[in-house]
């Protein structure tokens, strides 16, 4: 990878130009760019961001409960009090929890499936963490299961597969609506997401 | 001469990979160049005015530029979004194999027109069937006559005899059916019943109201889809992915609801005689 660098600039310059430039969304430029700052940035800044991207793959595991990713046997959501067992947010991978917290619109647990059913890549329910959620429903304090995976093909399959399989539980399963985003305009919005946003439509007052 | 910048294609999402932080790679057969492959910028975000006519499976007219590397998709509209194939389980994992078989059987720019009207009828009629196997199967038959391996159902591939009614084999590196005398020539060959072949030749050559009538009882069903998964996978020297998934939710369907099907063994159709073996 980018061995424009490597004749043109010293070795230790180019080996961080081309790490750097393996991360998603850093381009060749961006590479060059945050090599050349973290060059001139005073050495305390530099020992800072090194220990963190170390200690990152050292510390972090799976919660043993959620499977987020966590620092300790159980993850800080799984463990705080204040947080509701009875309700249990599906997500497709860790990342996906940041935006749900955000809204601080829901108190409850999440659990991590770490993918979704991909036939194409012949990812099925097995491949995904499908037995860890059912083993959690086993005891009765469970009472919903929200269905927060993505609003595509396998999002879509994923839900209606664990919908098929929770169904024997006896528990409200429930799906993130599919509707309009705040801000948007009716003239730009495409046919699947309007016939969505017109399906769950919901009363006012 | 300098290629147009832009050319408009009329499209069917195959599949899609992401890229970068919100765009995606995606899949498309289409009807004026077969199969291509364009970016689609921005898609992830959920503002995107494209997001709706990359998603799997998604029927539509594209406007798409040409880029240094892979070409750009600029805009379009939806013809048919086709949403049971993606609201629908059973419905779902049927079109990710017809998906995954059209995309291995070619390679990209390599136009067929033919092929292009095989997929949209086979989604079209997807969306709707409640014989969804049959449905699977003329697809397969379809998609094999198109690509060029046209099973041979009336001689034996290796003696050109004539078959006759009884239980022969089929070889998928013949590409055909062998007499019984023949059979022992190909170690993979498998025996097929007389009425899989019937209904075989049905699909080949007769007209799909006519198969329609035709009443397939379970265990023909299950031989039909055994004889031709193994032809293709032959032919593409690879496991079809999705079809594990096809036959999970099958068995899942099965196991919650009884299965809709007409009453068994009552009605005459062509094909609902001797015993298969």
């Amino acid at each position: 990878m980018s061995n424009v660098s490597s004749t043109s600039t010293a070795e230790p310059v180019a080996r961080l130009i081309a790490a750097l430039h393996r991360l998603p969304g850093v381009g060749p430029k961006s590479a060059q760019r945050l090599a050349y700052y973290l060059l001139q940035a005073d050495q305390q800044q530099v020992t800072e961001l090194a220990e963190a991207i170390t200690l990152l793959k050292q510390q972090i595991t799976l919660c043993s409960t959620c499977l987020n990713i966590s620092d300790a046997e159980t993850c800080v959501i799984c463990r705080d009090p204040k947080r509701d067992v009875a309700q249990i947010c599906v997500v497709e991978k860790p990342m996906d929890i940041l935006p749900l917290e955000r809204t601080k619109a829901f108190k409850g647990l999440y659990h991590v499936l770490h993918g979704t059913i991909a036939p194409s890549e012949g990812i099925g329910p097995d491949q995904i963490k499908i037995k860890e959620l059912l083993a959690r429903l086993q005891d009765s304090t469970v009472r919903e299961v929200i269905l927060a995976t993505n609003p595509n093909v396998e999002g879509e399959a994923t839900a209606l597969y664990l919908q098929r399989i929770m169904s024997p539980f006896g528990i409200r399963i429930t799906r993130l609506a599919r509707g309009l985003p705040f801000g948007a305009d009716l003239e730009y919005t495409d046919e699947v997401t309007l016939t969505g946003a017109l399906e769950g439509r919901q009363q006012l007052g | 001469m300098t290629p147009p910048r832009s050319y408009r294609a009329e499209a069917i999402v195959l599949r899609r990979t992401e890229l970068g932080e919100a765009d995606r790679v995606v899949t498309f057969f289409t009807a004026e160049y077969g199969k291509l492959k364009a970016v689609a910028k921005g898609v992830r975000k959920p503002k995107s005015k494209l997001a709706g006519l990359v998603e799997l499976f998604t029927h539509s007219t594209l406007q798409i530029a040409r880029g240094r590397g892979l070409d750009v998709l600029s805009q379009g509209e939806v013809i048919h979004p086709f949403l049971p194939l993606k609201t629908d389980l059973a419905r779902s994992s049927c079109a990710f194999y017809v998906a995954e078989l059209v995309s291995r059987f070619t390679v990209e720019h390599q136009e067929n027109v033919d092929l292009f009207d095989i997929l949209l009828g086979t989604m079209v009629e997807l969306c709707e069937t409640r014989k969804s196997d049959l449905l699977l199967r003329r697809f397969e038959m379809q998609l094999l006559q198109c690509m060029g391996y046209r099973p041979n159902l009336y001689h034996c591939t290796a003696c050109n005899a004539q078959l006759k009614p009884t239980t022969n084999a089929f070889s998928p590196s013949g590409g055909g059916v062998l007499c019984p005398a023949c059979a022992g020539a190909d170690p993979a060959a498998r025996g097929i019943s007389v009425n899989s072949i019937k209904v075989l030749r049905l699909l080949q050559d007769g007209d799909w109201a006519t198969a329609l009538r035709v009443n397939i009882e379970e265990h023909l069903a299950g031989e039909l889809e055994h004889v031709l998964r193994v032809y293709v996978e032959y032919l593409l020297e690879r496991r079809v992915q999705s079809a594990t998934w096809m036959d999970k939710v099958r068995s899942e369907v099965r196991k919650a609801v009884p299965p809709d099907l007409p009453q068994p063994s009552q009605g005459k159709g062509r094909a609902d005689t001797a015993a298969a073996h």
